[in-house]
C-alpha cells in the first residue's frame, strides 16, 4: 500500500534519495534546488542514510566530485538549478562521456541574466545535448517517481549514462501537494544494489578513466555514447513497467491526455501540462476536441512515437518555457516538427509559443488562448506566424 | 462544498501568512482532501506584502497557476488594504476576512466596492490575550476555517492539537495558548 502524504517537490525528492541511500551525494546550494541537499543532509546527520555527503565549494566541484565518486564505483546523486547547472557545464560532458550513471535533480530555473530565481526551462534545455538522459515531471509525485526509477535506468548495462530529472522551480519544488510514497523496503528492493562492471577502486582490474582520446577512436566512443542514448528508450520503458507493477502508476515516453479524437493539441513540459489538462477539461465541455502531449523523456527524444501520436491532429502548438534565441523557435518545437517531417507527416499545422520566461505565471486563460488560435489555424488553414509568444506584455 | 475551493492570503513578510496557508493545507489534507499550498515567492523582506495560496478539493487538482478568482481572501494585516487590491477577482458569492479592530461595515469602504460577504476578526487582541504576543496567523487560520466552512470545526481543532504537538515539541507550554487562540477565533469572527 502506498503511503498518503503531502509534501513539496523538494521534500519528495529528498525522501526518494533517503530511500535510495546512495553511496555519495556531492552538492552546492542554489535556489530553488537548495532544499534537496539541505533535507538530505539532515538524513545523513540523523543516520537514516549512510551516504558520504560532500558539501563542496561550487557546482563545478559538485559535479567533479560526483564524477570521481561514480568512476570509483559508487552510486551517486546530486541536485542543482540554473547557474549551478551552467557552472557544471564542462563536467556534464565528462560524466556522460565516461558513461557514469549519476542521477541529478535539475530544479528548473531561469539562467541569469538578468538575475531571476524563478522557473523556466533555460537551464536544462541548454544542457539537452550534453549526453544526459532527461526526464521531465509535471508534479511532486512524478518528481518522486522519476527519481526512484532514475538509478535503474542510468545503471543499466545497455545505457550507463547520467540522468537529469527536471521539475519546475517553486511551482513544483516549493508547493505542498498530495503525494503517494512507497515503503522504504519496497523502494530498496526496486532500486537494488549497484554493482558496476568496471570501476577505479577494483584492484583486480586496474583501469584508466578519461585518458586522451584522439582521431583514431574518439568518434567510435562518441558513437557508442549515442547508441547508449538510443538504447535508453527501451530501458526506460522496461523500468517504468516494473515500477507500474509495484505502484500502479504508469509512465511512458510521454503522456497523452484526451488525444484519442483530438483535432487540436498542445505539447508542453512539466507543471504547465497540469494547467493545460484543467483547460482541456473545460474546453471539452464546450465541444472543443482538445488534447495534450506531455513529454516525459526528452533525451532520448521519442521521434517516431511522438510523431505517430500527433499524426491525426489538424494543428498542434509546441509551448517552450525557453527561448532558443536562434531567430526561430524553441527546442520543443524544433524537435517535434523535425520528428513529424522525419516520419513523413506533413499535414499537421504547427506553431510555437515561447511562454513563462523567468516565472511569468501561466493561467488557464493563456492555454485557452492557444487553443483558440489553433482553431483559427484549422479554420483558415494558414499559420500566419509560426514563432509566437504567450503572456508577453505589450 | 463545491468541487474546488481557492483561497488567497495577503500578509506582510514575517507575519506567518505562508505558514498559515501551509497549516490550512495540512488540516484539509488530514480530513481527506486534495490540497495545494504555495506562496508567491518574491523579494521577501520583513514587512513587505506577500501572497500565499490554497486550493482544496475532493478531487485531484491539476491546475498549477496562481489564483486570480479566489472563493475566499484572508487579509492578515489591515494596513494592506491601502497598498494591495485585496478583493481583485474575489467571487461575489465568496467572502473576505480581515484582521482588524474595525467592523465589517467600516472595512467595506476600503474594498473598492466589493459586494460579497465581509468579515473581520481582532487577531491582535486574541493573540495577545492567549499567546502573550502578536502572532496573527493562528487566529486568521481559524477565521478562514469558520468563514469558508471547508471543514468541520471540531475535526479542525482535533487536527491542530496534533499538529501543534509536533510543531512545538520543544516548547509544549505554547500549545494550550495556541489552541485557545483557535477556539476563541472560531467564535469571534464578525459579519458571518
Amino acid at each position: 500500500m502506498s503511503i498518503r502524504e503531502r509534501l513539496s517537490g523538494n521534500e519528495a525528492v529528498a525522501n526518494a534519495m533517503r530511500q535510495i541511500n546512495p553511496d555519495v551525494v556531492a552538492a552546492f546550494p542554489i535556489t530553488p534546488s537548495t532544499e534537496v541537499p539541505q533535507y538530505f543532509s539532515t538524513f545523513v546527520n540523523n543516520g537514516s542514510v549512510d551516504t558520504e555527503f560532500v558539501p563542496v565549494e561550487s557546482e563545478h566541484s559538485a559535479m567533479s566530485a560526483c564524477v570521481g565518486a561514480a568512476a570509483a564505483g559508487g552510486r551517486v546523486m546530486t541536485a542543482t538549478s540554473a547557474n549551478g547547472l551552467s557552472l557544471m557545464w564542462e563536467i556534464l560532458y565528462i560524466a556522460s562521456s565516461l558513461r557514469l550513471p549519476i542521477v541529478m535533480s535539475c530544479v528548473n530555473r531561469a539562467v541569469s541574466g538578468p538575475l531571476n530565481i524563478h522557473n523556466d526551462h533555460s537551464d536544462s534545455m541548454g544542457a539537452r545535448d550534453s549526453g544526459w538522459i532527461q526526464l521531465y515531471c509535471e508534479t511532486n509525485q512524478e518528481a518522486y517517481d522519476n527519481i526512484l526509477m532514475a538509478n535503474r535506468i542510468a545503471e543499466h548495462l545497455n545505457v550507463q549514462l547520467p540522468v537529469m530529472v527536471c521539475y519546475d522551480g517553486f511551482i513544483t519544488s516549493h508547493s505542498i501537494e498530495n503525494i503517494e510514497l512507497e515503503e522504504d523496503d519496497k523502494v530498496k528492493a526496486f532500486v537494488g544494489e549497484y554493482n558496476p562492471e568496471h570501476y577505479l577502486l577494483n584492484k583486480k582490474e586496474p583501469i584508466a578513466v578519461g585518458p586522451l582520446d584522439l582521431q583514431p577512436y574518439l568518434f567510435e566512443h562518441k558513437f557508442q555514447q549515442a547508441e547508449a542514448m538510443r538504447a535508453a528508450k527501451d530501458v526506460i520503458l522496461e523500468v517504468s513497467e516494473e515500477f507500474a507493477k509495484m505502484t500502479g502508476r504508469k509512465y511512458g515516453l510521454f503522456e497523452e491526455y484526451k488525444m484519442e479524437d483530438a483535432e487540436v493539441a498542445i505539447v508542453v513540459l512539466n507543471s504547465t501540462a497540469g494547467t493545460a489538462k484543467h483547460t482541456i477539461d473545460e474546453l471539452r465541455e464546450k465541444g472543443v476536441k482538445a488534447g495534450l502531449i506531455k513529454p516525459r523523456v526528452f533525451r532520448p527524444f521519442p521521434v517516431t512515437e511522438i510523431a505517430q501520436a500527433l499524426k491525426n491532429v489538424k494543428a498542434v502548438a509546441m509551448l517552450d518555457k525557453c527561448d532558443s534565441t536562434n531567430g526561430a523557435a524553441g527546442p520543443l518545437y524544433t524537435e517535434v516538427t523535425s520528428a513529424l517531417y522525419t516520419e513523413g507527416i506533413t499535414g499537421v499545422k504547427t506553431v510555437n509559443y515561447v511562454y513563462g520566461i523567468g516565472g511569468r505565471d501561466v493561467k488557464s486563460d493563456d492555454i485557452e488562448k492557444v487553443f483558440t488560435d489553433l482553431q483559427e489555424i484549422v479554420s483558415t488553414g494558414k499559420v500566419e506566424n509560426p514563432f509566437r509568444y504567450l503572456g508577453l506584455k505589450d | 462544498m463545491s468541487k474546488l475551493i481557492e483561497i488567497r492570503w495577503h500578509g506582510r513578510g514575517g507575519q506567518g501568512a505562508k505558514t498559515a496557508s501551509l497549516l490550512l493545507a495540512d488540516a484539509a489534507f488530514n480530513t481527506g482532501k486534495y490540497i495545494q499550498g504555495f506562496p508567491e515567492y518574491g523579494p521577501e523582506r520583513m514587512g513587505a506584502p506577500i501572497t500565499a495560496y490554497n486550493r482544496i478539493s475532493d478531487e485531484p487538482i491539476t491546475i498549477h497557476s496562481n489564483i486570480y478568482e479566489p472563493d475566499f481572501v484572508v487579509v492578515v494585516d489591515d494596513t494592506l488594504l491601502e497598498a494591495v487590491d485585496v478583493t481583485a477577482g474575489l467571487k461575489e458569492d465568496g467572502a473576505i476576512v480581515v484582521n482588524s479592530t474595525k467592523t465589517p461595515d467600516e472595512i467595506r469602504g476600503s474594498l473598492k466596492g466589493y459586494k460579497g460577504k465581509v468579515c473581520t476578526i481582532d487577531a491582535r487582541k486574541i493573540s495577545e490575550e492567549t499567546l502573550g504576543k502578536y502572532f496573527p496567523n493562528t487566529p486568521m487560520l481559524a477565521a478562514i476555517v469558520k468563514v469558508s466552512g471547508i471543514m468541520d470545526e471540531q475535526a479542525f481543532l482535533d487536527d491542530m492539537v496534533e499538529s501543534f504537538k509536533h510543531k512545538f515539541a520543544k516548547k509544549p507550554e505554547v500549545i494550550d495558548g495556541n489552541m485557545e487562540a483557535l477556539r476563541r477565533s472560531l467564535n469571534e469572527v464578525n459579519g458571518l
